[in-house]
C-alpha cells in the first residue's frame, strides 16, 4: 500500500494533526469555565515538520509484544502538547481566552477543509488515471 | 483520535453547563423562599467544574472534557428580617431570607448559556467536517 500512501502526499497526516488540534481546542472551549484549567495547543508547524521528516525516512515498523508498548509504525509521533500563555490573567487560574480559542478553532476547521479538498482532488486524479480518462 | 472525540468533549461541556443552568434556575426560583430559622433557609448553590484527565498511557493527549466535580453551597449567610406577623417567624419574630443576588445569578446564567452555545457550535463544526470527510473521493 506504500504506493497509494505516497500518491496521497502529506494530506492524510495534515488531516490527522488537524483533528488532534481540533480536539485540543474543543477541550479548551469546553473548559472555559473550569477553575485552574490551562489552555493547551500544539505547535502545528513543528508537528508538521516532524511528520514530514518521518515520511521522508523509510517507513519501518516495530513488533509489539505487549499492548502497553509504544507503537513504532514509522507513522507520526505524537506532537508535543504545550500550554498557551494568556494575554490576561483570570483570577480563577483559568487561561482559556474564548475569542482566541474560537479564532484558532475556526482557522483550524478551515484549514482542515483545505486539506480535505486537496486530498479529494488527489483521489479523483488517481481514479481518473486508473480509468484511463474514461467516464 | 477522531472527529467524534471533539463531539464527546463538547458533549461533556453541554452536560456541565446544563447542571450549572439548573442550579441557577433553582437559586432564582428560591430567591424569595422564606424560612423560620437560619439553618432551614435556602442557600445558593453553585457547581464546581473540573477538567477530566485522560488515561495518560492510552490517550493521545487530546481527550479532556469537563465534569461537575461537586455542587457547593455558597457561603453567604441568610438575611434576618424582623417580621413578627409572618406565619414562619421564630419566637423572636425573625424570618430568614436567602442571600441570593439575582443580578449575579442572571449574569452567571448568561455566561452559562454562552458557553452552552459555544459547545454546540464546536459540535456543529465537527459534524460538518466529519460529513465532508465521509464524502471524500466521491
Amino acid at each position: 500500500m506504500a504506493g497509494i500512501d505516497n500518491a496521497l502526499g502529506i494530506s492524510p497526516q495534515v488531516l490527522a494533526l488537524r483533528t488532534q488540534r481540533m480536539n485540543l481546542l474543543t477541550a479548551n472551549i469546553a473548559n472555559a469555565d473550569t477553575p485552574n484549567y490551562k489552555a493547551r495547543d500544539i505547535d502545528f508547524k513543528k508537528a508538521m515538520e516532524e511528520a514530514q521528516a518521518m515520511q521522508a525516512q523509510q517507513r519501518f515498523s516495530g513488533t509489539r509484544s505487549h499492548d502497553k508498548h509504544f507503537e513504532m509504525d514509522g507513522g507520526m509521533g505524537q506532537p508535543d502538547v504545550m500550554y498557551r500563555v494568556p494575554s490576561q490573567l483570570n483570577p480563577n487560574g483559568n487561561t482559556v481566552e474564548r475569542h482566541r480559542e474560537h479564532s484558532e478553532f475556526m482557522d483550524n476547521a478551515l484549514r482542515y477543509q483545505v486539506s480535505l479538498q486537496l486530498l479529494d482532488s488527489r483521489i479523483k486524479g488517481i481514479r481518473n488515471a486508473l480509468k484511463g480518462g474514461q467516464a | 483520535m477522531s472527529l467524534f472525540d471533539a463531539m464527546n468533549i463538547a458533549g461533556t461541556a453541554l452536560d456541565a453547563q446544563t447542571v450549572r443552568l439548573n442550579t441557577i434556575a433553582s437559586n432564582m426560583a428560591n430567591a424569595h423562599t422564606v424560612a423560620g430559622s437560619a439553618e432551614e433557609a435556602y442557600r445558593a448553590k453553585a457547581p464546581v467544574f473540573s477538567a477530566v484527565l485522560e488515561d495518560s498511557m492510552n490517550g493521545d493527549g487530546s481527550q479532556m472534557g469537563v465534569r461537575v466535580d461537586q455542587i457547593v453551597q455558597t457561603g453567604a449567610e441568610p438575611y434576618q428580617e424582623y417580621n413578627p406577623g409572618h406565619p414562619l417567624a421564630d419566637e423572636n419574630g425573625f424570618i430568614y431570607r436567602p442571600s441570593i443576588n439575582t443580578t449575579t445569578e442572571m449574569a452567571n446564567m448568561m455566561q452559562a448559556s454562552r458557553s452552552f452555545q459555544n459547545a454546540i457550535e464546536t459540535m456543529n463544526t465537527a459534524k460538518q467536517l466529519a460529513l465532508r470527510t465521509l464524502t471524500l473521493g466521491k
